[in-house]
């Protein structure tokens, strides 16, 4: 089953005198388990687009099913809830909570969604591994790398064990080294823990990591291609 | 969770948080403090009226106070005055001739409302035998003794064993004089009392103004305590029913209103500090919401319902105002509670006070009702305050936090 489908999907901005349109009439299936990245020049719809897969705008037009789910046929709170059960987020800043230490922004979601503590803990400290960070995970995150932080949040969006996992421009603000870093960890987390991760980047090599690459122009999808070859090496 | 992660909010700004702990923290303790301090003079000037200038409850026929007719006389005073005594709760009574005359010295003269007592009788009912500043309260057995006033002292230009002229209508309408001398001054903190009351013997005055002993114009009585007064009054009445039966509040009204009105004061003035430091937490929070828009995206969009996020800043809000407030009304409650055991001295404003009536010695009072009150009413402000930034909050779009400015 498609996780993620939209079909005939515009956004148009009109907030301002002169309405934009962002999106201009988009048809996007994801399976479970995809490593995708979307591509495009700035201002091409990139994160209008994230954000409506992620229900935190509304096309203007269209259908959005996201797990099955209409997204637009769902009330402000019942979409909060849907966020915080089906879908994970990574930003490219403003990710943490300040005040909390990595493990306790880690277990933050968790905690909305009302886990027991041990249960978080031992989820904690499975992602703390996996992102390598176990001996940081006291520190508050202004105390970490860009990089580090990027990883905290990737452990964050993964610990409420969403069904997909939307990150926009994860790597805007990090060194090379820190983004490949970063998606290395993505690309690992999505084969062990089968998670579907769909990003958005400008940088050719983060591009380069994903499975499949969907290259939208003036709010079209202008190119998707699935590198099987990779696919096949895994 | 939240409770937490509120606590923590507070002190990401410490400097400005503490500002405004701070401001909260003196904005209460002197709400507190001044209820205290107001409360204390009130209690004070409530205890004058009693003890020295009216007594619980005082009897006269019917329309005597009006304009204190001599001939509106009380019958077998001494059968009422312990019938009065019989009565629960009444822990002394006394008669008292009154006249409203006027009394000359060498130099100038003055009008005065002379009183007739039975020392001993008196010594229970009122405190002036020991306000006695120079001479004493009719200790010697002189006759034509009279107790006197500083303030009217000092007017009439008289000082110890000086002779006054009194004069008076007696029984039979005739004007009268007697010379007395001047046995005792007393020094009350009211100046227009000790301006206009003067005390001579029962005996002296019966004699003066043509009475046989057996009739006066007034009966004080004192009680085992303020909060009978309602009930012994209630009961004087019935069996008195020819006589007039007054308590304090209605012979001097000014003390009963005093008491509402410094209830109300003291209400308004703590409003009026609390809104203060309303507008002030509103401006911090907004502050602190504004700069957290994209944090507060963030969480919202990571699924934190607008519920929790409006708690989250109501929460920090409260925090912040409990903080100052509770300390503030510690420290005003025990300030109050020391100061009442030592007492505050305004000597530098005796004058002042004792020309309306109050002691310059105030002994500040605070129970705990008022403190409960107090916090409540802080609590409301924290609350108040907090619902407009958290509703700003509310308002934020989840996906600023995915905007790049
Ligand atoms: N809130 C908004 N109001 C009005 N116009 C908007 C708004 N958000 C985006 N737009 C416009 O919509 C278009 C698409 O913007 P979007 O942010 O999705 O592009 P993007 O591909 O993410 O760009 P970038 O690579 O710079 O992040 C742009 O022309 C942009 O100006
Ligand atoms: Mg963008």
């Amino acid at each position: 089953m498609n996780i993620i489908e939209i079909k005939g999907v515009t956004k148009i901005y009109d907030k301002n005198t002169i309405p934009v349109h962002a999106l201009n009439g988009i048809d996007l299936t994801f399976q479970e388990g995809e490593f995708a990245s979307i591509v495009g020049p700035s201002g091409s719809g990139k994160t209008t687009l994230l954000n409506i897969l992620g229900g935190l705008d509304d096309a203007t037009d269209g259908v959005v099913l996201i797990d099955g789910v209409d997204l637009t046929a769902l009330s402000g709170a019942k979409k909060t809830t849907f966020r915080k059960n089906k879908i994970g987020f990574v930003f490219q800043s403003f990710n943490l909570i300040p005040v909390l230490t990595v493990q306790e922004n880690i277990e933050f979601i968790m905690q909305l969604q009302g886990i027991a503590r041990e249960d978080r803990e031992k989820r904690t400290a499975e992602l703390l591994e996996a992102i390598g960070l176990s001996d940081r995970k006291n520190s508050r995150p202004n105390k970490l790398s860009g990089g580090q932080q990027q990883r905290v949040a990737v452990a964050r969006a993964l610990a409420s064990k969403p069904k997909f996992i939307l990150a926009d421009e994860p790597t805007a603000n990090l060194d090379s080294k820190s983004a490949e870093n970063l998606l290395d960890i993505m690309g690992k987390l999505n084969r062990e823990e089968n998670i579907t991760f769909i990003f958005s980047t400008h940088d050719l090599r983060v591009m380069n990591k994903a499975k499949r690459i969907i290259t939208i122009e003036d709010g079209k999808v202008i190119s998707d291609v699935v590198k099987e070859e990779i696919h096949n090496l895994i | 969770m939240l409770w937490l992660l509120s606590w923590k909010n507070v002190w990401r700004n410490k400097l400005r948080s503490i500002i405004v702990i701070i401001a909260v923290m003196l904005g209460v303790f002197a709400g507190v403090f001044m209820l205290a301090f107001m409360n204390g003079m009130v209690e004070e000037r409530i205890q004058t009226v009693i003890r020295t200038e009216i007594s619980h409850i005082q009897i006269h026929q019917p329309g005597f106070l009006e304009n204190n007719d001599f001939s509106l006389r009380i019958n077998n005073i001494d059968s009422i005055i312990h019938l009065a005594t019989q009565t629960g709760h009444v822990a002394a009574a006394s008669k008292r001739i009154v006249i409203s005359s006027m009394v000359a010295s060498a130099e100038t003269n003055s009008g005065i409302k002379i009183i007739g007592i039975i020392p001993d009788q008196e010594s229970k009912i009122t405190n002036i035998g020991e306000k006695i500043t120079d001479g004493d309260y009719f200790r010697n057995q002189q006759k034509n003794n009279v107790v006197i006033g500083k303030k009217l002292a000092e007017k009439l230009k008289v000082g110890l064993g000086k002779k006054l002229i009194i004069t008076i209508q007696d029984v039979s309408t005739n004007i009268t004089s007697g010379a007395f001398r001047v046995g005792g001054i007393f020094d009350t903190d009211n100046d227009m009392y000790d301006e206009s009351i003067i005390f001579v013997r029962f005996s002296d005055l019966s004699l003066l103004s043509g009475l046989d002993g057996t009739q006066a114009h007034e009966i004080a009585v004192i009680l085992d305590k303020d909060e009978n007064t309602d009930q012994v009054k209630a009961e004087l009445r019935k069996s008195l029913s020819t006589l007039e039966v007054m308590d304090w509040m209605e012979l001097s009204p000014e003390a009963g209103y005093l008491v509402s009105a410094m209830d109300q004061y003291t209400v308004i003035f703590m409003v009026i500090i609390l809104l203060a430091l309303c507008f002030g937490i509103i401006n911090t929070m907004l502050m602190v919401v504004l700069e957290r828009v994209r944090e507060i995206g963030m969480l919202m969009a990571v699924g934190m319902s607008k519920i929790k996020v409006f708690y989250m800043i109501m929460l920090e809000t409260v925090y912040l105002t409990m903080t100052g407030g509770t300390v503030g009304i510690a420290a005003g409650y025990f300030a109050s509670k020391y100061l009442e055991r030592v007492g505050i001295d305004l000597f530098f404003w005796k004058e002042v006070y004792a020309s309306i009536g109050y002691s310059s010695l105030i002994y500040p009072k605070i129970d705990l009702q008022t403190i409960m009150i107090v916090s409540l009413m802080v609590i409301f402000t924290g609350l108040f305050s907090a619902i407009y930034p958290a509703f700003k909050a509310l308002k934020l779009n989840p996906a600023e936090a995915t905007r790049m400015e």
